[in-house]
């Protein structure tokens, strides 16, 4: 079938010698499976993939080890059955020379396969499963980019694909791999070329384009072509286009240019012009994916220079060392200037020959030193203009390159630096040879990494805001807070001045008693709620007093165990006498300032309080305020509240009639520890507020303390 | 109307050209208040330009305090982080000549660092959490920290406070991502060995004495 498409011409260009020749004298070969096989986890354009084996598994050729990180990525396969001996860091083949996360598989020799799906007639699946497939069988681009061809194969639904271009064009110097495939496979090509074709709809033409330097291919196309057509009438949709060798056609845009006549506008890709564009050993890995549920473990690559003794094309596995490829190929290391993975345009030296073939190796190429000497330096630029005659973007290398150097991004950008295919035809023909490209690559760098800090610098900026922003509201509700207890604590203090004001009518006594004792008091005021039972306790406390009196006053009788009065019982019950003097004193002061403080009081009341006083003295309170007067004289305790606690201690010790001495010990131990326990914060306040009434605290403290140790001792002397 | 510009000229001249002014000048005031502008834009200008490390070392508590200092009348070359990069960038927005960086505030460093918290020696003592202008590292109370290096600025500020100085600043290491290709060596240093490679028939004549 003759070609009926025009063939349109592409801007620039140059013509490099071929040296195609070399590595097509010898039929597509095979190596020896190596010793070991490093398979990287990132052989593609985008996200690495994840590994999913571990150390020691035993896999099969075809296993999946890793699994694609998103949809922008490829899944890695064992090229051969073996076991993983490592998941680490690499050499792969990469311009910096960095290592990267890699499996390494031990062959067993076997090469077993895992099972395969095989599918007869893929136009009997739905268009997604067959795009699974793809994406399962880890195909990526083998062109060169590694572009993950199930994201290629999805256009968006806004893009109508009316052209399927399969590139063939291989361009670049001394690679053949695509020839040589397209010679031996042409029927796969074209099974795939009809494969592709299902996925997209239909396209309404279907192109193979070769440049008129590959007869052989082109022939064998034709007819692959010519016998397809009898099985299947698609196939004569199917146009090999042959189109004049120049470099560089064989770039994505460039093919659609010279076979379509459109050119893909800056920032899009060539599916918003209707077309996509394929690589034809791509073509081929996705049929034998869909046919033979192969997953893409091997591809056909070039391995050629003057420093090897066999030059040819081979079928090798991913993740063969490099240095065992060229070893097989009887590579002399003195004759080599470099190792180069690519071509010797868009190539790269690599750094270390252990790194392994990965999906985008297209060619080995091991130079001499006279047929790809060291680069010469670089000379000024004369500014002779050829490298715009060649550029095939219609860019301005030149002026590309005084920005680079002065490091200009914007004026950079301004000239479409990121439209440069970076194929190298402007350093080839720079008289003054200035590594060109390399500026360009440089500057593309760095204006990456600079939008990669400005995004950073954006969020460090968000995020010191949003802290500031964080701290402003802690310390607006910290200071709220603040206000709110320095409120509270006011209205306190402001009680505690009332209640204080109530209680400085206290007789001499409480001044000396210490204070605790006083905030005891005060503690034990503040429990009674309404004022009439406040009065009420009053009153008792007087009338007890009162009882107290009367009892002390009664004169000493000798009686059977004291036949004798003597001297010291006297004075001992003058002190009682004068205590309960005082205490009665006190207790009516008190009545009298609460009575006397309580203005809604009805003067009335005082009457029945007085009949009170006579009449409602329980035997209980009586008994308590006596044992707080004879208490008075061995402790300074105010006798009220001694009394009050007594009292209640009493009222507990009634309740629970079988609690044992030991028992009612220990609780009182556990009181005396939680009082001494309040004085001790007391005296840390006071302390803290600068109280004239340290000394007190202290005492009371001491005191305290006193007697718990008394009751221990006694405890410890009962049970010792 | 028209008799009246006509007998009074002047007065009726006077008056149109107050009246103009009157009118337009309610249209200002008016437009003054409705368009107004929130914030001074040239602040905000100023602080997308300084990296935002927020390390303050140019002796203000953040990136937009320097902004504000700036435009306030601050020498531009306080900023070690951003570098000589940063300044030609503020001076050319602000239209004055570019200044070299004030040393006295550091020195600039190509080799972005981000800080790194060993682990085992760390206490929990949370200093360096509130120290970190970013929140850029987690920890809790007697729980170990660590550091988020996607968001470490490399201010240096952790350091500091750590009372068992278990804070390193480490160089960030370049992978396959971060890499980038250098400018070619010749960019920096003209050669001068090439005198007798200067035409392209000497350099033919080279190669060929090696093959020979």
């Amino acid at each position: 079938m003759s070609s009926l498409i025009r063939v349109w011409n592409i801007p620039g260009g140059v013509h490099p010698p071929e040296n195609k020749k070399q590595s097509l004298q010898l039929p597509l070969g095979e190596i020896p499976l190596p010793p070991v096989l490093v398979i990287p986890l990132n052989q593609h354009l985008g996200t690495p993939s994840q590994a999913v084996v571990q150390v020691g598994d035993n896999v099969l050729a075809g296993q999946l080890i890793g699994a694609a990180d998103g949809t922008f990525s490829v899944n890695t396969h064992a090229s051969t059955s073996g076991t993983v001996i490592a998941i680490e860091e690499c050499a792969i083949p990469h311009p910096s020379g960095i290592a990267a996360e890699s499996i390494v598989i031990q062959p067993d020799g076997l090469h077993a396969w895992i099972e395969k799906e095989e599918c007869a007639d893929f136009r009997a699946l739905d268009r997604l499963d067959l795009l699974d497939k793809i994406r399962a069988a880890g195909i990526a681009g083998l062109g060169g980019a590694g572009f993950p061809t199930a994201v290629k194969l999805a256009p968006k639904s806004t893009q109508i694909i009316d052209t399927l271009i399969l590139n063939g064009a291989e361009c670049e110097p001394y690679i053949t791999a695509d020839d040589m495939l397209m010679q031996v496979r042409a029927n796969e090509l074209i099974a795939g070329t009809l494969l592709l074709s299902h996925i997209l709809h239909y396209p309404e033409k279907l192109l193979i384009g070769v440049e008129d330097n590959k007869p052989k291919a082109i022939a064998a196309l034709k007819m692959a072509i010519a016998s397809a057509s009898v099985t299947d009438p698609e196939a004569k949709k199917i146009q090999v286009v042959s189109f004049p060798t120049k470099y560089p056609s064989g770039g994505a845009k460039q093919i659609i240019q010279i076979l379509t006549g459109r050119e893909t506008p800056s920032g899009h890709h060539s599916a918003d012009i209707g077309v996509i564009c394929v690589n034809v050993a791509t073509a081929v890995a996705a049929w034998r994916a869909v046919r033979y549920g192969e997953p893409m473990i091997s591809r056909v690559t070039t391995i050629v220079g003057e420093a090897l003794q066999t030059q040819r094309n081979i079928d090798v596995l991913f993740g063969t060392p490099i240095s065992y490829v060229l070893e097989q190929h009887g590579f002399d290391k003195n004759r080599a200037s470099r190792v180069v993975m690519g071509g010797p345009m868009m190539g790269f030296t690599l750094l270390d020959l252990d790194a392994p073939v990965i999906k985008t190796t297209n060619c080995i190429l091991a130079p001499s030193k006279q047929e790809l000497p060291a680069p010469p330096p670089a000379q000024a630029c004369i500014r002779c203009g050829m490298c715009a005659d060649v550029c095939p973007a219609s860019l301005l290398p030149q002026q590309l390159f005084w920005y680079a150097q002065a490091e200009d991004f914007d004026r950079l950008e301004a000239h479409n630096l990121f439209d440069c295919i970076e194929c190298g035809a402007c350093s080839y023909v720079c008289p003054s040879t200035i590594p060109l490209v390399q500026y360009y690559r440089a500057a593309k760098g760095s204006i990456r990494q600079n939008e990669l800090e400005k995004e950073k610098a954006d969020r460090s900026r968000q995020r010191f805001e949003f802290r500031q922003a964080r701290i402003a509201k802690e310390e607006a509700e910290k200071e709220a807070k603040r206000l709110l207890r320095q409120k509270a604590a006011e209205e306190a203090k402001q009680k505690l001045a009332d209640k204080a004001a109530s209680l400085s009518a206290l007789p001499q006594v409480s001044q000396t008693v210490p204070d605790v004792v006083s905030a005891a008091v005060a503690k034990v005021s503040s429990v009674q709620v309404s004022t009439d039972e406040q009065k009420t306790k009053l009153e008792r406390m007087v009338n007890a007093a009162k009882v107290t009196l009367e009892f002390s006053q009664k004169p000493l009788v000798p009686n059977k165990t004291n036949p004798v009065i003597s001297e010291e019982q006297l004075v001992k019950q003058q002190v009682r006498i004068k205590q309960a003097e005082l205490k009665l004193a006190e207790a009516e002061k008190k009545l009298a300032d609460f009575i006397a403080t309580q203005p809604v009081q009805n003067p009335t009341d005082a009457k029945p309080i007085e009949a009170a006083q006579a009449t409602s003295v329980t035997p209980e309170i009586i008994v308590a305020a006596k044992t707080a007067t004879a208490e008075v004289t061995a402790t300074i305790e105010d006798p009220m509240a001694a009394a009050i606690a007594r009292a209640k201690a009493r009222k507990k010790a009634a309740a629970i009639p079988d609690k044992s001495d030991e028992e009612k010990r220990a609780e009182q131990i556990k009181a005396l520890q939680s009082r001494l326990q309040k004085a001790r914060e007391r005296l840390a306040q006071a302390e803290a507020e600068n109280d004239p009434n340290i000394e007190a605290f202290r005492l009371g403290i001491t005191k305290l303390e006193e007697r718990l140790n008394e009751i221990q001792n006694s405890i410890g002397l009962q049970t010792g | 109307m028209i008799d009246f510009i006509l007998q009074n000229p002047i007065l009726s001249a006077l008056l149109a050209l107050g009246g103009l002014s009157a009118a337009f000048g309610a249209i200002l005031g008016f437009a003054a208040v409705k368009y107004k502008v929130e914030g001074d834009p040239l602040v905000e200008r100023i602080d997308a330009l300084l990296p935002q490390t927020q390390c303050g070392q140019c002796g203000h508590p953040g990136c937009k305090p320097y902004a504000q200092a700036i435009v306030n009348g601050e020498d531009i070359n306080k900023c070690p982080p951003g570098g000589q990069a940063t300044i030609n960038a503020l001076a050319d927005l602000l239209d004055v000549p570019a200044p070299t960086l004030d040393t006295e505030h550091g020195e600039y460093s190509a080799v972005k660092k981000v800080a790194f918290i060993r682990e085992d020696e760390c206490i929990g003592c949370t200093k360096c959490i509130q120290a970190c202008p970013t929140d850029a590292i987690l920890g809790a109370a007697k729980q170990m920290h660590t550091v988020i290096i996607d968001e470490c600025t490399g201010c240096d500020l952790c350091v500091e406070p750590c009372p068992v100085d278990c804070i390193d600043m480490v160089p960030l290491p370049t992978n396959i991502d971060s890499w980038k290709w250098a400018l070619p060596a010749t960019n920096q240093k003209p050669v001068f060995h090439v005198v007798a490679n200067l035409i392209a028939t000497d350099r033919r004549n080279t190669s060929d004495d090696k093959a020979a």
